[in-house]
Protein backbone atom coordinates (compact mmCIF):
# COMPACT_ATOMS: atom_id res chain seq x y z
CA UNK A 1 0.00 0.00 0.00
CA UNK A 2 3.18 2.47 0.86
CA UNK A 3 3.99 1.81 -2.78
CA UNK A 4 1.18 3.00 -4.17
CA UNK A 5 1.11 6.02 -1.65
CA UNK A 6 4.82 6.94 -2.91
CA UNK A 7 3.40 6.69 -6.34
CA UNK A 8 0.27 9.29 -5.65
CA UNK A 9 2.72 11.39 -3.55
CA UNK A 10 4.82 11.48 -6.78
CA UNK A 11 1.77 11.93 -8.90
CA UNK A 12 0.89 15.49 -6.59
CA UNK A 13 4.55 16.53 -7.08
CA UNK A 14 4.12 16.44 -10.84
CA UNK A 15 0.97 18.01 -10.97
CA UNK A 16 2.78 21.18 -11.27
CA UNK A 17 3.95 20.03 -14.58
CA UNK A 18 0.93 18.91 -15.69
CA UNK A 19 -0.25 22.20 -15.23
CA UNK A 20 2.16 24.07 -17.00
CA UNK A 21 2.33 21.82 -19.99
CA UNK A 22 -1.66 21.85 -20.52
CA UNK A 23 -0.82 25.56 -20.41
CA UNK A 24 1.72 25.47 -22.75
CA UNK A 25 0.75 22.84 -25.33
CA UNK A 26 -3.39 23.06 -24.69
CA UNK A 27 -3.58 26.52 -24.36
CA UNK A 28 -0.71 27.90 -26.18
CA UNK A 29 -0.52 25.09 -28.81
CA UNK A 30 2.74 25.84 -28.23
CA UNK A 31 5.38 22.14 -28.18
CA UNK A 32 7.68 23.26 -25.12
CA UNK A 33 10.64 21.76 -24.15
CA UNK A 34 11.93 24.10 -22.32
CA UNK A 35 10.42 21.84 -19.16
CA UNK A 36 13.37 19.94 -19.31
CA UNK A 37 15.46 22.49 -17.98
CA UNK A 38 13.17 23.98 -15.59
CA UNK A 39 12.13 21.27 -14.10
CA UNK A 40 15.72 21.03 -13.09
CA UNK A 41 16.26 24.51 -12.25
CA UNK A 42 13.67 24.70 -9.69
CA UNK A 43 14.64 21.41 -7.90
CA UNK A 44 18.54 22.76 -7.82
CA UNK A 45 17.82 26.44 -7.06
CA UNK A 46 15.41 24.63 -4.18
CA UNK A 47 18.58 22.74 -3.06
CA UNK A 48 21.07 25.32 -3.04
CA UNK A 49 18.90 27.79 -1.34
CA UNK A 50 17.63 24.92 1.31
CA UNK A 51 21.89 24.25 2.38
CA UNK A 52 22.01 28.44 2.55
CA UNK A 53 19.66 27.77 5.47
CA UNK A 54 16.86 29.58 3.81
CA UNK A 55 13.47 29.16 4.75
CA UNK A 56 10.65 27.16 2.62
CA UNK A 57 8.97 30.79 2.23
CA UNK A 58 12.03 32.56 0.64
CA UNK A 59 12.93 29.42 -1.40
CA UNK A 60 9.17 29.06 -3.25
CA UNK A 61 9.34 32.78 -4.71
CA UNK A 62 12.91 32.57 -6.10
CA UNK A 63 11.94 29.28 -7.49
CA UNK A 64 8.95 30.93 -9.06
CA UNK A 65 11.35 33.49 -10.69
CA UNK A 66 14.19 31.08 -12.16
CA UNK A 67 10.99 29.19 -13.92
CA UNK A 68 9.76 31.92 -15.16
CA UNK A 69 12.57 33.58 -16.55
CA UNK A 70 13.87 30.30 -18.05
CA UNK A 71 9.80 30.50 -19.59
CA UNK A 72 10.14 33.81 -20.78
CA UNK A 73 13.96 32.84 -22.48
CA UNK A 74 12.23 30.11 -24.41
CA UNK A 75 9.25 32.86 -25.11
CA UNK A 76 11.38 35.77 -26.36
CA UNK A 77 13.57 33.66 -28.48
CA UNK A 78 10.35 32.19 -30.14
CA UNK A 79 8.27 35.28 -30.51
CA UNK A 80 11.06 38.05 -31.32
CA UNK A 81 13.38 36.23 -33.06
CA UNK A 82 10.46 34.57 -34.79
CA UNK A 83 12.35 30.93 -34.44
CA UNK A 84 10.33 27.60 -34.26
CA UNK A 85 8.56 27.17 -30.82
CA UNK A 86 10.17 23.62 -30.15
CA UNK A 87 14.02 24.77 -31.41
CA UNK A 88 13.48 28.10 -28.78
CA UNK A 89 12.64 25.35 -25.77
CA UNK A 90 15.49 22.92 -27.24
CA UNK A 91 18.06 25.80 -27.35
CA UNK A 92 17.00 27.74 -23.57
CA UNK A 93 16.92 23.92 -22.23
CA UNK A 94 20.54 23.05 -23.81
CA UNK A 95 21.69 26.15 -21.77
CA UNK A 96 19.85 25.66 -18.47
CA UNK A 97 21.70 22.45 -18.32
CA UNK A 98 25.25 24.46 -17.65
CA UNK A 99 23.39 26.98 -16.03
CA UNK A 100 22.19 24.17 -13.68
CA UNK A 101 25.89 22.37 -13.58
CA UNK A 102 27.13 26.42 -12.32
CA UNK A 103 24.34 26.61 -9.79
CA UNK A 104 24.89 23.44 -8.48
CA UNK A 105 28.74 23.40 -8.79
CA UNK A 106 28.49 19.64 -8.67
CA UNK A 107 26.14 17.18 -10.18
CA UNK A 108 24.26 16.02 -7.05
CA UNK A 109 23.36 17.67 -3.36
CA UNK A 110 21.75 15.92 -0.67
CA UNK A 111 18.94 18.08 1.46
CA UNK A 112 18.53 15.53 3.91
CA UNK A 113 20.31 17.75 6.93
CA UNK A 114 17.77 20.30 6.25
CA UNK A 115 14.07 21.10 7.19
CA UNK A 116 12.20 21.14 4.53
CA UNK A 117 8.24 22.18 3.14
CA UNK A 118 7.36 18.69 4.42
CA UNK A 119 9.27 18.99 7.74
CA UNK A 120 6.82 22.17 8.54
CA UNK A 121 3.82 20.97 9.77
CA UNK A 122 3.29 17.88 11.66
CA UNK A 123 -0.15 16.83 10.58
CA UNK A 124 0.46 13.43 11.25
CA UNK A 125 2.57 11.14 12.75
CA UNK A 126 3.03 9.12 9.64
CA UNK A 127 5.86 10.84 7.49
CA UNK A 128 4.38 9.81 3.99
CA UNK A 129 0.53 11.02 5.09
CA UNK A 130 2.51 14.31 6.31
CA UNK A 131 3.60 14.81 2.94
CA UNK A 132 0.52 13.79 1.10
CA UNK A 133 -1.42 16.13 3.31
CA UNK A 134 0.88 19.07 2.76
CA UNK A 135 0.59 18.64 -1.15
CA UNK A 136 -2.78 17.92 -1.22
CA UNK A 137 -3.26 21.63 0.31
CA UNK A 138 0.18 23.24 -2.04
CA UNK A 139 -1.76 21.41 -5.05
CA UNK A 140 -4.80 22.54 -4.29
CA UNK A 141 -3.64 26.24 -3.85
CA UNK A 142 -1.46 26.12 -7.02
CA UNK A 143 -5.30 25.03 -9.18
CA UNK A 144 -7.03 27.67 -7.46
CA UNK A 145 -4.66 30.14 -8.86
CA UNK A 146 -4.56 29.06 -12.19
CA UNK A 147 -8.23 28.13 -12.07
CA UNK A 148 -8.96 31.73 -11.42
CA UNK A 149 -6.77 33.09 -13.96
CA UNK A 150 -8.15 31.60 -16.58
CA UNK A 151 -11.53 32.65 -15.48
CA UNK A 152 -10.22 36.38 -15.62
CA UNK A 153 -10.31 38.80 -18.53
CA UNK A 154 -6.43 38.31 -18.65
CA UNK A 155 -6.96 34.09 -18.62
CA UNK A 156 -10.12 34.24 -21.64
CA UNK A 157 -7.22 36.42 -23.48
CA UNK A 158 -4.86 33.77 -22.66
CA UNK A 159 -7.38 30.88 -24.07
CA UNK A 160 -8.12 33.45 -27.00
CA UNK A 161 -4.20 33.81 -28.07
CA UNK A 162 -3.76 30.23 -28.62
CA UNK A 163 -7.01 29.68 -30.60
CA UNK A 164 -7.66 32.45 -32.87
CA UNK A 165 -4.59 34.74 -33.04
CA UNK A 166 -6.15 36.87 -35.45
CA UNK A 167 -9.10 37.84 -33.79
CA UNK A 168 -7.29 38.46 -30.47
CA UNK A 169 -4.53 40.77 -32.02
CA UNK A 170 -8.02 42.44 -33.53
CA UNK A 171 -9.43 42.90 -30.10
CA UNK A 172 -6.06 44.38 -28.48
CA UNK A 173 -4.10 41.90 -27.35
CA UNK A 174 -0.78 41.61 -28.50
CA UNK A 175 -0.26 37.84 -29.01
CA UNK A 176 3.68 38.44 -28.42
CA UNK A 177 3.24 39.44 -24.94
CA UNK A 178 0.89 36.77 -23.85
CA UNK A 179 3.20 34.08 -25.56
CA UNK A 180 6.06 35.10 -23.27
CA UNK A 181 4.05 35.77 -19.94
CA UNK A 182 2.11 32.02 -20.66
CA UNK A 183 5.68 30.61 -21.66
CA UNK A 184 7.29 31.88 -18.10
CA UNK A 185 3.55 30.95 -16.35
CA UNK A 186 4.44 27.60 -17.55
CA UNK A 187 8.05 27.19 -16.53
CA UNK A 188 7.44 28.60 -13.36
CA UNK A 189 4.90 25.91 -12.54
CA UNK A 190 7.18 23.54 -13.70
CA UNK A 191 9.98 24.63 -11.96
CA UNK A 192 7.40 24.49 -8.66
CA UNK A 193 7.93 20.45 -9.70
CA UNK A 194 11.56 20.75 -9.31
CA UNK A 195 10.90 22.12 -5.74
CA UNK A 196 8.54 19.65 -4.78
CA UNK A 197 10.31 16.40 -6.02
CA UNK A 198 13.66 17.64 -4.77
CA UNK A 199 12.09 17.72 -1.44
CA UNK A 200 10.65 14.77 -1.13
CA UNK A 201 13.47 12.78 -2.71
CA UNK A 202 15.99 14.81 -0.76
CA UNK A 203 18.38 15.41 -2.98
CA UNK A 204 18.69 17.62 -6.36
CA UNK A 205 20.21 15.82 -8.95
CA UNK A 206 21.82 17.89 -13.28
CA UNK A 207 19.67 14.72 -14.38
CA UNK A 208 16.51 15.05 -12.77
CA UNK A 209 15.00 16.51 -15.49
CA UNK A 210 15.78 14.20 -18.33
CA UNK A 211 12.61 13.52 -20.00
CA UNK A 212 10.50 14.94 -17.34
CA UNK A 213 8.04 16.98 -20.22
CA UNK A 214 7.21 13.23 -21.42
CA UNK A 215 5.61 12.81 -17.93
CA UNK A 216 4.39 16.31 -17.88
CA UNK A 217 2.60 15.28 -21.79
CA UNK A 218 1.68 12.41 -21.03
CA UNK A 219 -0.36 13.35 -17.93
CA UNK A 220 -2.37 16.03 -20.19
CA UNK A 221 -2.86 13.60 -22.87
CA UNK A 222 -4.66 11.52 -20.26
CA UNK A 223 -6.38 14.50 -19.36
CA UNK A 224 -7.51 15.54 -22.65
CA UNK A 225 -8.87 11.94 -23.74
CA UNK A 226 -11.10 12.30 -20.66
CA UNK A 227 -11.92 15.75 -21.51
CA UNK A 228 -12.83 14.85 -25.13
CA UNK A 229 -14.82 11.81 -23.99
CA UNK A 230 -16.77 13.48 -21.59
CA UNK A 231 -17.25 16.57 -23.37
CA UNK A 232 -15.81 18.77 -21.07
CA UNK A 233 -16.13 22.68 -21.61
CA UNK A 234 -15.67 23.48 -17.47
CA UNK A 235 -12.43 25.40 -16.84
CA UNK A 236 -12.34 24.04 -12.95
CA UNK A 237 -13.34 19.98 -14.08
CA UNK A 238 -10.00 20.34 -16.53
CA UNK A 239 -7.71 21.45 -14.65
CA UNK A 240 -9.05 18.53 -12.21
CA UNK A 241 -8.66 16.06 -14.81
CA UNK A 242 -4.88 17.45 -15.53
CA UNK A 243 -4.48 16.62 -11.69
CA UNK A 244 -5.51 13.13 -12.17
CA UNK A 245 -3.77 12.44 -15.18
CA UNK A 246 -0.35 13.10 -13.38
CA UNK A 247 -1.99 11.06 -10.48
CA UNK A 248 -2.87 8.07 -13.21
CA UNK A 249 0.71 8.51 -14.91
CA UNK A 250 2.51 7.90 -11.38
CA UNK A 251 0.16 5.14 -10.72
CA UNK A 252 0.41 3.08 -13.80
CA UNK A 253 4.76 3.89 -13.92
CA UNK A 254 4.23 2.51 -10.24
CA UNK A 255 2.62 -1.12 -11.10
CA UNK A 256 5.12 -1.73 -14.53
CA UNK A 257 7.42 -1.33 -11.50
CA UNK A 258 5.79 -3.20 -9.06
CA UNK A 259 4.81 -6.31 -12.05
CA UNK A 260 8.67 -6.50 -12.32
CA UNK A 261 9.61 -4.74 -14.88
CA UNK A 262 13.42 -4.31 -14.90
CA UNK A 263 14.11 -0.25 -13.76
CA UNK A 264 16.41 0.27 -16.48
CA UNK A 265 13.27 0.03 -18.84
CA UNK A 266 11.53 2.60 -17.22
CA UNK A 267 12.19 5.29 -19.78
CA UNK A 268 11.30 2.37 -22.70
CA UNK A 269 7.88 1.98 -21.20
CA UNK A 270 6.67 5.53 -20.07
CA UNK A 271 7.13 6.14 -23.96
CA UNK A 272 5.33 3.07 -25.41
CA UNK A 273 2.81 4.08 -22.53
CA UNK A 274 2.30 8.05 -23.79
CA UNK A 275 2.12 6.48 -27.41
CA UNK A 276 -0.08 4.20 -26.23
CA UNK A 277 -2.47 6.44 -24.71
CA UNK A 278 -2.02 8.99 -27.75
CA UNK A 279 -3.36 6.00 -30.37
CA UNK A 280 -5.43 4.11 -28.33
CA UNK A 281 -8.73 7.06 -29.48
CA UNK A 282 -7.36 6.54 -32.87
CA UNK A 283 -6.73 2.98 -33.44
CA UNK A 284 -10.45 2.48 -31.55
CA UNK A 285 -12.18 4.70 -34.36
CA UNK A 286 -9.93 2.81 -37.72
CA UNK A 287 -13.18 0.87 -37.85
CA UNK A 288 -15.85 3.11 -38.22
CA UNK A 289 -14.22 5.95 -40.54
CA UNK B 1 -11.30 59.80 -40.17
CA UNK B 2 -8.75 58.09 -42.49
CA UNK B 3 -6.45 59.55 -44.16
CA UNK B 4 -4.11 57.75 -46.42
CA UNK B 5 -1.22 59.53 -48.35
CA UNK B 6 1.07 58.15 -50.98
CA UNK B 7 0.82 55.07 -49.22
CA UNK B 8 3.28 51.95 -50.90
CA UNK B 9 3.37 48.38 -50.29
CA UNK B 10 6.18 46.21 -52.08
CA UNK B 11 6.87 42.72 -51.57
CA UNK B 12 9.97 41.29 -52.06
CA UNK B 13 11.57 44.54 -53.52
CA UNK B 14 14.48 43.85 -55.78
CA UNK B 15 13.42 40.09 -56.53
CA UNK B 16 12.63 38.60 -59.62
CA UNK B 17 8.84 38.29 -58.20
CA UNK B 18 8.77 41.62 -56.89
CA UNK B 19 4.86 42.77 -56.04
CA UNK B 20 3.60 46.16 -56.04
CA UNK B 21 0.60 45.50 -54.52
CA UNK B 22 -0.35 48.75 -53.73
CA UNK B 23 1.32 51.48 -55.73
CA UNK B 24 0.82 55.16 -53.94
CA UNK B 25 -2.48 55.70 -52.88
CA UNK B 26 -4.32 58.78 -51.67
CA UNK B 27 -7.28 58.25 -50.09
CA UNK B 28 -9.37 60.48 -47.72
CA UNK B 29 -12.42 58.41 -45.73
CA UNK B 30 -14.16 61.23 -43.78
CA UNK B 31 -16.83 60.23 -40.35
CA UNK B 32 -19.71 58.05 -41.57
CA UNK B 33 -18.67 56.98 -44.75
CA UNK B 34 -19.35 53.35 -45.65
CA UNK B 35 -16.43 53.09 -48.68
CA UNK B 36 -17.14 49.98 -50.52
CA UNK B 37 -13.84 48.90 -52.36
CA UNK B 38 -14.25 46.41 -55.53
CA UNK B 39 -11.37 45.43 -57.94
CA UNK B 40 -10.11 41.98 -59.33
CA UNK B 41 -8.20 39.34 -57.60
CA UNK B 42 -4.51 40.68 -56.77
CA UNK B 43 -5.87 44.29 -57.41
CA UNK B 44 -4.66 45.54 -53.89
CA UNK B 45 -7.52 46.04 -51.92
CA UNK B 46 -7.08 43.56 -49.05
CA UNK B 47 -3.72 44.84 -48.92
CA UNK B 48 -4.93 48.42 -48.47
CA UNK B 49 -7.46 47.31 -45.81
CA UNK B 50 -4.99 45.18 -44.32
CA UNK B 51 -2.88 48.47 -44.37
CA UNK B 52 -5.48 50.40 -42.41
CA UNK B 53 -6.08 47.49 -39.76
CA UNK B 54 -2.64 47.21 -39.27
CA UNK B 55 -2.13 43.47 -40.49
CA UNK B 56 0.64 44.61 -42.70
CA UNK B 57 2.37 47.80 -42.29
CA UNK B 58 3.44 50.22 -44.98
CA UNK B 59 6.72 50.29 -47.27
CA UNK B 60 6.57 54.01 -47.36
CA UNK B 61 3.66 56.39 -47.11
CA UNK B 62 1.30 57.28 -43.83
CA UNK B 63 -2.07 56.48 -42.42
CA UNK B 64 -3.68 58.25 -40.02
CA UNK B 65 -7.12 57.54 -38.33
CA UNK B 66 -8.88 60.36 -36.33
CA UNK B 67 -5.82 62.68 -36.54
CA UNK B 68 -3.28 59.73 -34.70
CA UNK B 69 -0.74 58.93 -37.29
CA UNK B 70 -0.69 55.35 -37.03
CA UNK B 71 1.58 54.17 -39.43
CA UNK B 72 4.48 52.09 -37.72
CA UNK B 73 1.81 51.17 -35.28
CA UNK B 74 0.97 47.41 -34.64
CA UNK B 75 -2.84 46.08 -35.38
CA UNK B 76 -3.38 45.37 -31.40
CA UNK B 77 -2.24 48.70 -30.88
CA UNK B 78 -5.53 50.14 -33.52
CA UNK B 79 -7.99 47.95 -31.95
CA UNK B 80 -8.84 51.53 -30.01
CA UNK B 81 -10.62 52.50 -33.11
CA UNK B 82 -10.71 49.86 -35.47
CA UNK B 83 -13.03 46.56 -35.24
CA UNK B 84 -12.94 43.68 -38.03
CA UNK B 85 -14.69 41.37 -39.42
CA UNK B 86 -12.62 38.78 -41.17
CA UNK B 87 -13.23 37.02 -44.79
CA UNK B 88 -12.94 33.83 -42.95
CA UNK B 89 -15.44 32.77 -40.27
CA UNK B 90 -12.55 31.15 -37.99
CA UNK B 91 -10.37 34.71 -37.77
CA UNK B 92 -12.95 36.52 -36.72
CA UNK B 93 -14.27 34.89 -33.18
CA UNK B 94 -12.22 32.17 -31.03
CA UNK B 95 -13.68 28.57 -31.65
CA UNK B 96 -12.49 26.59 -28.31
CA UNK B 97 -14.07 29.54 -26.16
CA UNK B 98 -17.79 29.70 -25.64
CA UNK B 99 -19.98 32.99 -27.34
CA UNK B 100 -19.93 34.35 -23.55
CA UNK B 101 -15.95 34.45 -23.34
CA UNK B 102 -15.95 35.71 -27.18
CA UNK B 103 -18.38 38.68 -26.51
CA UNK B 104 -16.25 39.21 -23.15
CA UNK B 105 -13.34 39.94 -24.97
CA UNK B 106 -15.04 41.71 -27.45
CA UNK B 107 -16.60 43.72 -24.92
CA UNK B 108 -13.14 44.96 -23.50
CA UNK B 109 -11.68 45.42 -26.86
CA UNK B 110 -10.18 48.54 -25.81
CA UNK B 111 -9.54 48.20 -22.30
CA UNK B 112 -6.62 46.37 -20.61
CA UNK B 113 -7.70 42.85 -20.04
CA UNK B 114 -7.47 42.44 -16.44
CA UNK B 115 -7.04 40.25 -13.75
CA UNK B 116 -10.56 40.42 -11.92
CA UNK B 117 -13.58 38.28 -13.80
CA UNK B 118 -16.06 39.91 -16.04
CA UNK B 119 -18.55 38.29 -16.83
CA UNK B 120 -21.27 38.45 -14.44
CA UNK B 121 -24.79 38.02 -14.19
CA UNK B 122 -25.04 41.51 -15.46
CA UNK B 123 -22.62 41.01 -18.18
CA UNK B 124 -24.37 37.52 -19.39
CA UNK B 125 -27.76 39.41 -20.05
CA UNK B 126 -26.57 42.21 -21.54
CA UNK B 127 -24.93 39.87 -24.36
CA UNK B 128 -27.96 37.47 -23.99
CA UNK B 129 -30.06 41.15 -25.07
CA UNK B 130 -27.81 42.04 -27.66
CA UNK B 131 -27.58 38.50 -28.99
CA UNK B 132 -31.80 38.29 -29.64
CA UNK B 133 -31.52 41.31 -31.65
CA UNK B 134 -30.32 39.00 -34.37
CA UNK B 135 -33.43 37.04 -33.86
CA UNK B 136 -31.55 33.65 -35.09
CA UNK B 137 -32.15 31.87 -31.57
CA UNK B 138 -28.90 32.05 -30.65
CA UNK B 139 -29.34 33.75 -27.16
CA UNK B 140 -30.14 30.61 -24.56
CA UNK B 141 -26.80 29.09 -26.57
CA UNK B 142 -24.43 31.70 -24.76
CA UNK B 143 -22.60 29.08 -22.98
CA UNK B 144 -22.13 27.19 -26.18
CA UNK B 145 -18.55 26.62 -28.21
CA UNK B 146 -18.26 29.12 -30.44
CA UNK B 147 -16.94 26.46 -33.02
CA UNK B 148 -20.52 24.29 -32.73
CA UNK B 149 -22.18 27.32 -34.79
CA UNK B 150 -22.21 27.61 -38.42
CA UNK B 151 -20.53 29.84 -40.18
CA UNK B 152 -23.04 32.34 -40.96
CA UNK B 153 -23.81 32.50 -37.12
CA UNK B 154 -20.21 33.22 -36.29
CA UNK B 155 -19.98 35.76 -38.60
CA UNK B 156 -23.45 37.16 -37.23
CA UNK B 157 -21.65 37.31 -33.76
CA UNK B 158 -18.25 38.40 -34.85
CA UNK B 159 -20.20 41.79 -36.62
CA UNK B 160 -22.29 41.96 -32.95
CA UNK B 161 -19.36 41.80 -31.34
CA UNK B 162 -17.65 44.95 -32.88
CA UNK B 163 -20.20 47.10 -31.06
CA UNK B 164 -19.69 45.18 -27.66
CA UNK B 165 -16.86 48.16 -27.26
CA UNK B 166 -16.55 51.63 -28.65
CA UNK B 167 -15.90 51.29 -32.32
CA UNK B 168 -15.20 54.15 -34.55
CA UNK B 169 -14.21 52.47 -37.86
CA UNK B 170 -15.56 48.75 -38.78
CA UNK B 171 -13.54 46.52 -41.65
CA UNK B 172 -15.37 44.46 -43.57
CA UNK B 173 -12.53 42.00 -45.43
CA UNK B 174 -15.41 39.87 -47.61
CA UNK B 175 -17.49 38.69 -44.83
CA UNK B 176 -19.70 37.10 -46.51
CA UNK B 177 -17.33 35.14 -49.19
CA UNK B 178 -17.83 31.88 -47.42
CA UNK B 179 -21.56 31.59 -46.55
CA UNK B 180 -24.60 31.01 -48.17
CA UNK B 181 -26.45 33.60 -49.85
CA UNK B 182 -29.34 33.77 -46.76
CA UNK B 183 -27.02 33.80 -44.56
CA UNK B 184 -24.23 36.47 -46.35
CA UNK B 185 -28.11 38.50 -47.03
CA UNK B 186 -28.45 38.43 -43.24
CA UNK B 187 -24.75 38.99 -42.34
CA UNK B 188 -24.94 42.25 -44.51
CA UNK B 189 -27.80 43.34 -43.52
CA UNK B 190 -26.66 43.05 -39.94
CA UNK B 191 -23.56 45.20 -41.36
CA UNK B 192 -24.99 48.02 -42.94
CA UNK B 193 -28.10 48.31 -39.73
CA UNK B 194 -24.88 48.88 -37.35
CA UNK B 195 -23.07 50.99 -39.42
CA UNK B 196 -26.25 53.46 -39.42
CA UNK B 197 -27.08 52.75 -35.70
CA UNK B 198 -23.65 53.55 -34.36
CA UNK B 199 -22.66 56.06 -37.08
CA UNK B 200 -19.63 54.26 -38.15
CA UNK B 201 -16.70 54.90 -40.60
CA UNK B 202 -17.01 51.34 -42.36
CA UNK B 203 -14.80 49.78 -45.42
CA UNK B 204 -16.39 46.53 -47.35
CA UNK B 205 -14.09 44.71 -49.41
CA UNK B 206 -16.26 42.77 -51.41
CA UNK B 207 -16.34 40.51 -54.52
CA UNK B 208 -20.18 40.10 -55.15
CA UNK B 209 -21.05 43.20 -57.40
CA UNK B 210 -24.95 43.26 -55.60
CA UNK B 211 -23.60 44.03 -52.15
CA UNK B 212 -21.19 46.70 -53.57
CA UNK B 213 -24.38 48.21 -55.63
CA UNK B 214 -26.63 48.31 -52.36
CA UNK B 215 -24.79 48.56 -49.61
CA UNK B 216 -22.18 51.89 -48.90
CA UNK B 217 -22.38 55.46 -49.45
CA UNK B 218 -19.13 55.41 -51.69
CA UNK B 219 -17.37 52.81 -54.00
CA UNK B 220 -14.11 52.93 -55.72
CA UNK B 221 -12.64 50.40 -57.63
CA UNK B 222 -8.95 49.63 -57.39
CA UNK B 223 -6.78 48.05 -60.35
CA UNK B 224 -2.90 46.83 -59.92
CA UNK B 225 -2.41 48.50 -56.62
CA UNK B 226 -3.90 52.10 -58.04
CA UNK B 227 -7.89 53.68 -57.36
CA UNK B 228 -8.87 53.86 -61.10
CA UNK B 229 -12.42 55.25 -60.52
CA UNK B 230 -13.84 56.99 -57.08
CA UNK B 231 -17.52 57.69 -57.05
CA UNK B 232 -18.90 59.77 -54.04
CA UNK B 233 -22.76 59.14 -52.59
CA UNK B 234 -24.46 61.35 -55.56
CA UNK B 235 -22.67 59.02 -58.37
CA UNK B 236 -22.79 56.87 -56.48
CA UNK B 237 -26.82 56.55 -56.19
CA UNK B 238 -27.00 57.20 -59.93
CA UNK B 239 -24.99 54.17 -60.65
CA UNK B 240 -26.81 51.36 -62.11
CA UNK B 241 -25.82 47.80 -61.68
CA UNK B 242 -25.11 46.95 -64.84
CA UNK B 243 -22.55 49.69 -64.93
CA UNK B 244 -20.72 47.80 -62.53
CA UNK B 245 -20.39 44.83 -63.99
CA UNK B 246 -19.24 47.04 -67.37
CA UNK B 247 -16.59 48.11 -64.81
CA UNK B 248 -15.10 44.20 -64.92
CA UNK B 249 -15.77 43.95 -68.76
Amino acid sequence: MDFYLAALIQGLCFSAIALGIFISMKIFNIPDITTDGSYTLGGVVTAKLLMAHQPVFVVLPVVIVAGALAGAATGIIHTKLKINALLAGILVMTALYSINLSIMGRSNIPINSVSTIFSLINISANPNNNTFWILIVFVAIITGVIGYLLKTDFGIAMRATGNSESMIRALGVNTDRMKIIGLALANALTALSGFLVTQFQVFADINMGIGIVIMGLGSVIIAETLINWFRITSVWLSLVLVLSGAVIFQMVLAFTLSSGVDPTLLKLVTAVFVLLIVSLPRLSFKGSS
Amino acid sequence: MIDITQVHKVYNRGKANQVNAVNGVDLKISENEFLVIVGSNGSGKTTLLNLVAGSVLPSSGDISIDGNNVTKKADYRRSEWIARVFQNPLSGTAPDLSILDNFRLAAIRTKRKGLSIGINPQFKKEVKDKIATLGMGLENKTEQLMGTLSGGQRQALTLLMSVMDTCRVLLLDEPTAALDPRSADIVMKTADKLVKDFGLTAILVTHNLKDAFVYGNRIIQMSEGNIIKDLNEQKKIALKQNDLFDWFA
